[in-house]
């Protein structure tokens, strides 16, 4: 495969870009902070990307969407990134509904499925219980009584889980913590009883909710998959959506970088632009080079996704790297950002502040850079 | 795409069948073949793979039947080099005059310049060396002095270069000289070529921290060439010199490349790869027990990844085989990347890869040491990191120049 964009994703990467310059540009994520809105996003401007077809762009024709490819979701999650437009996209589609398709049967699949492409269904995965991402230190247990199974446990940094209509909860049947067999994955109402959602309001204005599971009992059929065999759809998932994040901050990145950019031609201090200082322009050049790293990165990586001979070590490696490689440069673009911008850039009136909120949530979201380069070397054998 | 099918198969049997078996094997250092009137070929196969290969003119794949070359198209040219890759086969034919001359002489040569020398370029028959830098003009090359003067029907030229690679070993070197000392210092340079042999030069090599002597100094005492030696019109040479420049960068950016074929191309040694090597001098198993060197590794090894689908990327959004805009980014994250492979390879090995000589250390420990020495050397060559970054600045970046603002004051 051309490590290149076909002419169809570049049209519509170029009509993702004009929607959210048009309908979803960093006012709306400003108002939306200053409204503390309980959604995190804006219900209009998700109902237009609805409209658009966005949440069906990667799920397969026969549960109704556009079988359009995770590249093509990664170029319009790329653009959302620009503009910071939050939506239930990375919760929604490209984590639940990668999960759903990943360890779902056909039932669950052809009746879950055509309801997220639609945008009716919101839903989410809770995985992590302590403050860093490792998908295999579950402690949340599944207890079997009868059909049932009883839940019990805590879940954190779950996205949208405050607003999402059912949750796909990680939760152990057998082993012990760290170990990949033995995990489960159940599919739950938010409504259901036993079921304690806590919102937590994060720095980059988005929200996630902390969960807790006190005696939750649901019914055998609630399963994904088979008992204890959920580690590898899981991880599967999380790669899949480890990649589209790192598409979005690849969005977020080049919006900074461009806005650097412009404020160094644009400032004058000591008579000149402060472009023209070496300074400032060697380190402007390094970020170029780690951008042009990063856009490599992503689009191997999406592309590695649609491949349908990449096996899953593959894809796992990519999305390591991609992930690892993208929380990095985000870092340090965010940090560069901040300082290029000089005491402007410490002030809320100023948007600069907003990449470098949402640059730490995206960086743990899912692993931070050092989980990624240790899954990395362990998946390379060292 | 039948069409393309149809030429991989060709392709692959024709190598099937012409490259000889020990060139299927991984390239070591004494068997890289450079081509020239007193060219060395230690493994005798190499002459015959060089001459079959040249034949079919794929030496140079893309280059116009017309003067020798393969006249693939770009996606056949691709074919081609995954075939190659597919068994293994060494490079035919290593020569500055494929990966710097000859795409500026078929930019800017005359019909009857081509048919002169790209043939022979091609063919590995003629070995070039680059005149570029002198003593005291380096990362200010537009500075250089040696000039030439035209009498009657040749130029004579005087003055001196360093840094020329190989210049004893080399029988033409393409060459920039000052022909008008009277305008800006970008405006008098031209590119002239000669003959090594000629009456005049001569070379002496320079010993370098690794040991080696690639490097010379060469000697221009009143050399008389003639003046259909020079390429693009009198006075125009900067432009060439600095679209070789851009050839020159894509080269050197290969150095950074390491994607999976181990750390330093190939081999199937200890110090294949960074992590084999750091395992096996700590006696580790299955995992490294360093666990930051372990992380700067794995690290590293990410970078060289994404730098590996970058090059890629450059390649398909440009034309291949034209440089592009981000030359200068290939180069210096090339070279930067380069260096950091060796101080993680010393970081892995050691005191056993601190070894300069003799029996206690394996000759491939004691060439990891040659190598990171000589590794220093990237980030200066061809354009030192400051000037790629100073270029990416203004070029890519469209950041103003402080040199012509304080001028214009």
């Amino acid at each position: 495969m051309a490590l290149a964009l076909s002419e169809d994703q570049q049209l519509l990467r170029d009509s993702a870009r004009d929607f959210c310059q048009d309908n979803a540009p960093i006012s709306v994520m400003r108002r939306l902070r200053d409204e503390k809105s309980e959604l995190g996003y804006d219900a209009k401007v998700w109902q237009q990307m609805i409209e658009l077809g966005w949440p069906g762009i990667a799920i397969a024709e026969k549960y109704g969407g556009f079988e359009f490819g995770f590249t093509g979701l990664g170029l319009i999650l790329e653009e959302t990134g620009r503009t910071l437009a939050n939506s239930p996209l990375i919760a929604s589609v490209l984590l639940s509904a990668s999960l759903l398709s990943e360890a779902g049967d056909e039932k669950q699949k052809s009746e879950l499925l055509p309801q997220i492409a639609s945008g009716r269904l919101r839903l989410t995965v809770g995985v992590d219980e302590e403050p860093l991402h490792n998908p295999t230190r579950i402690a949340c247990t599944a207890i079997r009584e009868g059909s049932d199974y009883i839940l019990s446990g805590t879940k954190s940094f779950v996205l949208d889980g405050h607003i999402a209509d059912k949750l796909i909860i990680v939760a152990r049947t057998s082993g012990k913590s760290q170990s990949e067999s033995g995990i489960s994955l159940f599919l739950l109402e938010a409504n259901t009883q036993g079921l304690q959602i806590r919102r937590t309001i994060m720095v980059d204005g988005r929200n996630a909710a902390n969960l807790v599971l006190k005696q939750v009992r649901v019914p055998e059929e609630a399963m994904l998959g088979r008992e204890g065999s959920g580690f590898k759809p899981l991880d599967a998932a999380l790669d899949i959506a480890r990649i589209g994040v790192a598409s979005e901050m690849l969005g977020s990145l080049q919006e900074v970088f461009q806005r650097i950019v412009g404020y160094l031609k644009q400032r004058e201090q000591f008579g000149v632009q402060i472009g023209a200082f070496q300074a400032l322009q060697h380190r402007a050049a390094e970020m170029y080079s780690e951008i042009e790293l990063c856009k490599s990165a992503v689009l191997g990586a999406l592309q590695c996704l649609d491949d349908p001979s990449a096996t899953a070590k593959h894809r796992a490696n990519m999305a390591s790297l991609a992930k690892a490689k993208l929380s990095e440069v985000f870092e340090r673009v965010s940090n560069e950002g901040i300082q290029m911008h000089g005491g402007i850039g410490m002030t809320d009136e100023f948007d600069i502040g907003f990449f470098l909120k949402r640059a730490r949530v995206a960086q743990q979201f899912l692993g931070d850079a050092s989980f990624h380069r240790d899954r990395y070397a362990t998946l390379n054998d060292f | 795409m039948l069409a393309l099918e149809q030429f991989r198969g060709s392709t692959r049997s024709w190598l099937e069948e012409n490259c000889p078996p020990s060139m299927r094997t991984p390239m070591v250092p004494e068997e890289i073949v450079w081509g020239g009137r007193n060219a060395v070929f230690t493994n005798p196969e190499s002459k015959v793979w060089l001459a079959r290969m040249a034949d079919q003119g794929w030496t140079c794949p893309t280059w116009p039947a017309e003067y020798g070359g393969g006249g693939l198209t770009n996606d056949e040219a691709k074919i081609l080099a995954e075939e190659l890759e597919r068994i293994n086969a060494r490079v035919a034919l290593t020569s500055f005059g494929i990966s710097m001359l000859g795409p500026v002489l078929l930019e800017y040569g005359t019909h009857e310049q081509k048919m002169e020398h790209i043939p022979k370029i091609i063919r590995g028959e003629i070995r070039w060396c680059q005149g570029y830098s002198e003593p005291g003009s380096g990362s200010d090359l537009a500075s250089l002095g040696t000039k030439a003067v035209l009498e009657g029907e040749e130029y004579v030229v005087n003055g001196s270069k360093v840094w020329t690679s190989y210049a004893d070993k080399a029988d033409w070197i393409f060459c920039l000289v000052r022909t008008d000392f009277e305008v800006a210092k970008h405006s008098g340079i031209s590119f002239l070529l000669f003959d090594m042999m000629s009456e005049g030069v001569s070379a002496q090599p320079i010993q370098l921290i690794s040991g080696s002597s690639p490097f010379c100094e060469t000697f221009f005492d009143s050399v008389r060439v003639p003046a259909a030696n020079l390429i693009g019109g009198l006075n125009e040479g900067w432009s060439i010199a600095k679209r070789l420049l851009q050839h020159e960068r894509t080269m050197i950016s290969g150095f950074g490349l390491a994607s999976g074929q181990g750390d330093r191309g190939g081999t199937t040694s200890i110090t294949a790869s960074l992590e084999g090597a750091a395992m096996h001098y700590r006696g580790d198993k299955g995992r490294l027990s360093d666990s930051a060197l372990r992380d700067q590794i794995a690290k590293f090894k990410i970078d060289s990844e994404s730098f590996a689908l970058t090059l890629q990327r450059s390649i398909e959004e440009g034309k291949q085989g034209e440089p592009n805009a981000t030359s200068s980014m290939l180069k210096y994250y090339g070279c930067e990347l380069n260096k950091r492979r060796y101080e993680l390879f010393l970081k892995a090995m050691g005191s056993q890869g601190l070894g300069w000589e003799g029996g206690e250390f394996e000759t491939e420990e004691l060439q990891v040491t040659r190598e990171w020495l000589r590794s220093k050397a990237n980030s200066i060559e061809g354009g030192t990191a400051e000037v790629q970054l100073n270029i990416m600045a203004k070029r890519v970046l469209g950041l103003p120049d402080m040199l012509s603002l304080a001028s214009k004051r």
